[in-house]
């Protein structure tokens, strides 16, 4: 591989890592808060909102309705008002991130939903605030879930980010287009869909990893 | 000593019905309609003295859980009131709720631990989210530890321990807040007999420790016994009867406290029941009574002298006395040969503590 091609490559996967832990530090942060929202605003949860709920509820809906490529375009003038560009790896961040906002909630949301009831009671009949149960009690319960979802995340980012090429925004997904697609050079498609794999991989058992780490349920 | 036996439904209320001023918690006119009708209490009315250790019992749906819960308002009564030292608990705001929920203890059927802590964080946590500062925290934590036997566990997560041990840490957890009342829905129901004799126990000794007053609820009529100082029949809703544990199982006046309590009983045994008859067989043969005391006249104890007068080869063939609260009480099955019977029991015994129950032929 001569250094050039090597520096292709170093710069692509450099750009994949900065565009999917961005956009995953970005979408994991709101969407837990949204999850939380839509969790504690529900009928019969600790803040009851029932039209609230339902309006968060049908705004999330729509972004996981919108398939990404579609997004990103749809997305452009939004894009260009927050990073003041509609090309680079800024600008994938902010249609990556929104499009991850919303599957990330609703990950999360399940997580939460999952946390026994009977928890919740006993720590009302402890005397606990509403928000201390929420932070003391739902978050926890929910952390191997929560994990495992932002492994769920990771790897669909590092996807979603092959086809942030489309502004410019590089990576190793745009690599392999632009060499492997358009100019048959199948040897450099070969190669980044070995990285990918090994990343994808690495990720995967990283977070198996985690999940266990922090579940103290068996 | 005749009187032993005699079943006179005298009306002694040895200890009276808590009166206002020492009842700890009132209930007073209690009803709850669940969202989509369901009648779960139709308006109650009774007190739970204080320093005692009060029983609820009744079928499942009953409307058991309810009744505890309104007293920490987990579930909000839809009329009526339910007095807390006087104190109406459906008015407080919510930090006042707050503020009375931690006089309150609880406990669960299923512990409801928190999972992702250990079991000192599990116990520690109320008062850590009571601001309460964190050596008080640790301080009361160990003292909490060493009360229900776990210090070896402090640091282990409940997925670790056994059922017995699970339910040590939800009584530790729920008294750290110092609470006057301890409330349990059928916090012994998922533990093995061994691990429910010995939170029983812990019960027991809590309870005379920390002079706090405990309502629980229980499928298990043997808790009752074991532990409670009052029982209160529920039914559909509404109480059945309720008074001292001695007086309620023996003599139950409900039909559901009958239905309740008949495992206790020492009911006739199948094989004795296919082989009884009628009518006395021609050549004498055996009546077989039923013996019922209910600690009521005697309760100190049942006269061996009496059974032995009913005639010189009486038989005991079933049956059994226990003692609560100070009172010998149970049922006995005697055969008994139908020619002493005659001139024998009719004298002796009163036909409310006693009934022929058949006869048989041969001896048994
Ligand atoms: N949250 C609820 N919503 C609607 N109905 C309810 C609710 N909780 C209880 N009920 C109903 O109220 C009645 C009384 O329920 P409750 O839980 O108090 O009974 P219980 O005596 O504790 O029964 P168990 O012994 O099975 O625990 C039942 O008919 C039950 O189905
Ligand atoms: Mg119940």
């Amino acid at each position: 591989m001569s250094p050039t091609m090597f520096d292709r490559y170093l710069r692509a996967f450099s750009e994949t890592l900065t565009m999917v832990s961005i956009s995953v530090a970005i979408s994991i942060f709101i969407g837990l808060v949204l999850a939380v929202t839509l969790v504690a605003t529900a009928p019969g949860g600790l803040y009851p909102r029932p039209r609230f709920n339902k309006a968060v509820s049908v705004v999330v809906n729509v972004f996981r309705a919108i398939p990404f490529i579609i997004l990103l375009v749809a997305l452009l003038p939004f894009t260009r008002l927050i990073v003041g560009t509609t090309l680079g790896t800024w600008a994938a961040i902010v249609p990556l991130s929104i499009h991850l906002i919303a599957f990330y909630t609703r990950i999360a949301q399940v997580s939460l939903n999952e946390v026994d009831h009977g928890l919740i009671e006993a720590a009302h009949a402890m005397g606990f605030r509403r928000w201390h149960i929420v932070r003391h009690v739902m978050l926890p319960e929910a952390l191997p879930g929560i994990v495992g979802g932002m492994t769920v995340c990771v790897i669909a980012m590092i996807n979603s980010s092959a086809m942030a090429g489309a502004v410019g925004a590089g990576g190793l997904g745009d690599l392999a287009i632009r060499y492997g697609y358009e100019r048959y050079e199948t040897e450099v498609l070969f190669q980044i869909i070995v990285i990918l794999v090994a990343l994808v991989t690495t990720v995967q058992f990283g977070g198996e990893w985690l999940s266990r780490r922090v579940d103290h349920r068996r | 000593m005749v009187r032993e036996f005699a079943a006179v439904p005298a009306v002694v209320d040895e200890i009276p019905e808590a009166a206002p001023a020492e009842a700890h918690v009132v209930f007073d006119g209690v009803g709850k309609t669940y969202a989509g009708g369901v009648r779960a209490l139709n308006g109650v009315s009774f007190g739970i003295r204080r320093g005692g250790v009060f029983g609820i019992i009744g079928r499942s749906g009953a409307g058991k859980s309810t009744l505890l819960r309104a007293i920490n308002m987990l579930e909000r009564p839809t009329e009526g009131r339910v007095l807390v030292d006087g104190v109406d608990v459906a008015r407080l705001s919510e930090a006042d709720l707050m503020r009375l929920r931690r006089r309150i203890g609880m406990i669960f059927q299923h512990f409801n631990l928190l999972a992702a802590k250990t079991v000192r964080e599990n116990i520690g946590l109320p008062l850590k989210v009571a601001g309460v500062p964190a050596a008080e925290v640790r301080r009361r934590v160990e003292a909490l530890l060493d009360l229900v036997g776990l210090s070896d566990k402090a640091d282990v997560y409940p997925a670790k321990l056994s059922g017995g041990q699970k339910q040590r840490v939800g009584i530790a957890r729920a008294l750290v807040h110092d609470p006057e009342i301890l409330l349990c829905d059928e916090a012994t129901s998922a533990l093995d007999p061994e691990s429910t004799a010995s939170i029983l126990a812990l019960l027991r000794d809590i309870n005379a420790k920390l002079g706090l007053t405990v309502v629980l609820i229980t499928h298990d009529m043997a808790v009752i016994r074991a532990i409670c100082d009052e029982v209160l029949v529920l039914d559909g809703g509404d109480i059945v009867e309720q008074g001292p544990v001695w007086k309620v199982f023996g003599d139950p006046k409900g039909n559901a406290t009958r239905a309740l309590l008949s495992p206790l009983r020492h009911g006739l045994p199948a094989d004795l029941a296919a082989r009884l008859q009628p009518e006395p067989p021609p050549h004498g043969g055996h009546a077989v009574l039923a013996l019922r005391f209910t600690g009521e006249s005697h309760p100190d104890g049942v006269s061996l002298a009496n059974l032995l007068a009913l005639a010189p080869d009486a038989k005991l063939l079933h049956g059994g006395v226990d003692r609560i609260q100070g009172h010998a009480q149970g049922d006995l099955i005697v055969s008994v040969p139908v020619a002493a019977m005659r001139s024998a029991v009719g004298a002796r015994f009163s036909p409310d503590s006693l009934k022929v129950l058949g006869y048989v032929a041969h001896d048994v």
